[in-house]
């Protein structure tokens, strides 16, 4: 218990975290259709782009073309968009963008993800906005903005998946299940050591140490046959076996946080 | 002055840990503040041994990956005032230990400690070499039998050969002999070697005679160090050889088999 206290008086807690983060990839800002079509985009969501974070992606814009991050940026502003990052862009643009304290993230390239803020509103993503990236458009087009080409569906959202272990787990082995939930049918040995980014479920004795929920996830659970561990811990925060009550080892429990506070709870026991 | 003790062996199996926990617990209860550090990583036991397996959190390695802090990682003894315990992980290996590493949490626990007793793993390898690399004193504790007597000679040669204190040409490190699982009555038999015969192949000073004893088994399993048992004459023998390690003079005690009485030799007691 005390090292919980002990976890909470902490002045911070440094944990890394992911975000969804728009990505305005811009091709031709000097195209005079350029702010206004964007300014049609965030008008289909005014609530969704209100002084979001925007990370801009200079990697289309051919080489040679004049761009003032200054100014671009306080175009955007005045959209509500407030210019975060930066990925990629020259040396010039790279130092202009560190000067109005902005970030250089260097994100895995190739892929920019999609992703819908409509998604969850009931709305089809279709009728939504499935980026925002502003097309290129032809420069000898002096018509009023034509329609934006039809949005490309979201790609799902990655699915995590568990990683299935069918064996004992002795003492001294370690079992890290990146990106997902750990399942062990069998037991884990004191010594061994499991860790997920998701949630943990062992089938057998616990009676090692498991850290589910190592990258943050709060709502990551630990789900046990018989509670015997070292430690359990879920997003940093932790316990060891000297202040689990007697009153729930070697029972059928599930770990969660709730309001900053490792819980046990036994689960439902068979009804005779 | 902080001081190192190593706690090695050559040979596994002779009571390493066993003397480790009782010697260390034995030196804080003597009033020296007292650190207790476990260099077999991946075989971890001296937490079990010290009854502290509960309470484990951070370990020797996290702390030299700076994963986490000295203060987070020491474990203090509830038994005895001064006494801390630091365990090692049990998911790594040896190569998790590194010179400089090993060095750094020694100095800073020099800080803070009189003496720091470093729990050696079996062999000559990278962990034994780790163990004893910083030493001030090495303890070699060797079973009265020819083949652990052999990997103690071995180890004393590897002290002398690879020590800081040998590659830097200081002083070297003062060595004593930690003769554990002594059975007199073997001796008697001319089943077991006797004291003197160690003394002579290994030829250091005697620090003490821990008699084969039950209390030592039943000490480990409830996780509490032999020392702490002042009834069994295994615990009084550790007493004794701190005592002796801090410069006292104390005679060694059970070297002779104990006289038994008439009824014991009908009942067929042991000790």
């Amino acid at each position: 218990m005390s090292n919980q206290v002990a976890f909470r008086d902490a002045p911070f807690q440094l944990r890394g975290s992911t975000f969804t983060m728009m990505v305005l990839k811009v091709s031709d800002p000097h195209n005079p259709n350029f702010f206004p079509v964007l300014s049609g985009k965030i008008a289909q969501a005014p609530n969704f782009f209100r002084h979001a974070g925007v990370v801009l992606d200079l990697d289309d814009l051919p080489a040679g073309t004049p761009f003032d991050m200054d100014a671009f940026c306080k175009l955007l502003k005045n959209l509500g968009l407030m210019a975060v990052g930066l990925q990629g862009g020259t040396k010039e643009q790279q130092d202009a963008a560190l000067a109005r304290g902005m970030a250089l993230i260097s994100a895995p390239r190739g892929k920019v993800e999609m992703f819908d803020p409509l998604a969850g509103t009931g709305r089809s993503p279709a009728q939504g906005l499935a980026n925002v990236q502003v097309q290129p458009q032809a420069p000898a087009a002096p018509t009023p903005a034509p329609a934006p080409a039809p949005a490309p569906l979201p790609e799902p959202a990655p699915q995590r998946s568990a990683m299935v272990i069918t064996e004992n787990v002795r003492s001294g082995r370690q079992i890290y299940a990146p990106g997902g939930d750990l399942v062990v049918i069998g037991s884990v040995s004191p010594g061994a050591e499991l860790l997920a980014d998701g949630s943990i479920h062992v089938y057998g004795a616990l009676r090692g140490r498991a850290l589910a929920g190592v990258s943050g996830d709060q709502t990551s659970r630990i789900f046990c046959q018989s509670l015997d561990a070292e430690l359990v811990s879920i997003a940093g925060l932790y316990r060891v076996s000297e202040d689990i009550g007697k009153d729930i080892r070697r029972r059928q429990v599930q770990i969660y946080l709730n309001n900053g506070y490792l819980h046990i709870d036994p689960l439902a026991t068979n009804v005779a | 002055m902080a001081k190192i003790i190593t706690m090695t062996s050559g040979k596994g199996g002779v009571g390493k840990t066993t003397s480790s926990a009782a010697f260390g617990t034995g030196l804080a209860l003597r009033g020296f503040k007292t650190c207790i550090i476990d260099f077999d990583v991946g075989l971890r036991n001296l937490d079990l041994i010290m009854g502290c397996e509960r309470r484990v959190v951070f370990d020797f390695i996290n702390v030299i990956n700076g994963e986490a802090r000295l203060s987070q990682a020491l474990i203090k003894d509830k038994r005895v005032e001064n006494l801390y315990i630091l365990p090692t992980s049990q998911t790594r290996d040896k190569d998790a230990l590194t010179q400089e590493g090993v060095g750094k949490i020694l100095d800073e626990l020099k800080k803070e400690f009189d003496y720091i007793l470093c729990d050696s793993p079996a062999g000559i390898e990278k962990g034994a070499l780790m163990a004893l690399y910083w030493a001030d004193h090495a303890i070699i504790v060797t079973n009265p039998e020819v083949s652990s007597v052999r990997d103690s000679d071995r180890i004393l040669g590897v002290i002398q050969a690879k020590s800081r204190r040998a590659e830097q040409g200081l002083e070297p490190v003062k060595e004593h002999l930690l003769v554990t699982r002594y059975d007199p009555d073997r001796v008697e038999k001319g089943e077991m070697l006797k004291v003197e015969d160690v003394l002579e192949i290994l030829a250091i000073p005697l620090l003490g005679i821990i008699p084969e004893s039950p209390a030592v088994l039943k000490a480990s399993n409830v996780g509490m160090p032999v020392v702490l048992d002042d009834k069994s004459n295994a615990g009084q023998a550790y007493g004794d050889a701190v005592g002796r390690f801090l410069g006292e003079t104390i005679e060694h005690r059970f070297i002779k088999p104990e006289k038994k009485g008439f009824l014991d030799r009908l009942l067929r007691r042991t000790a």
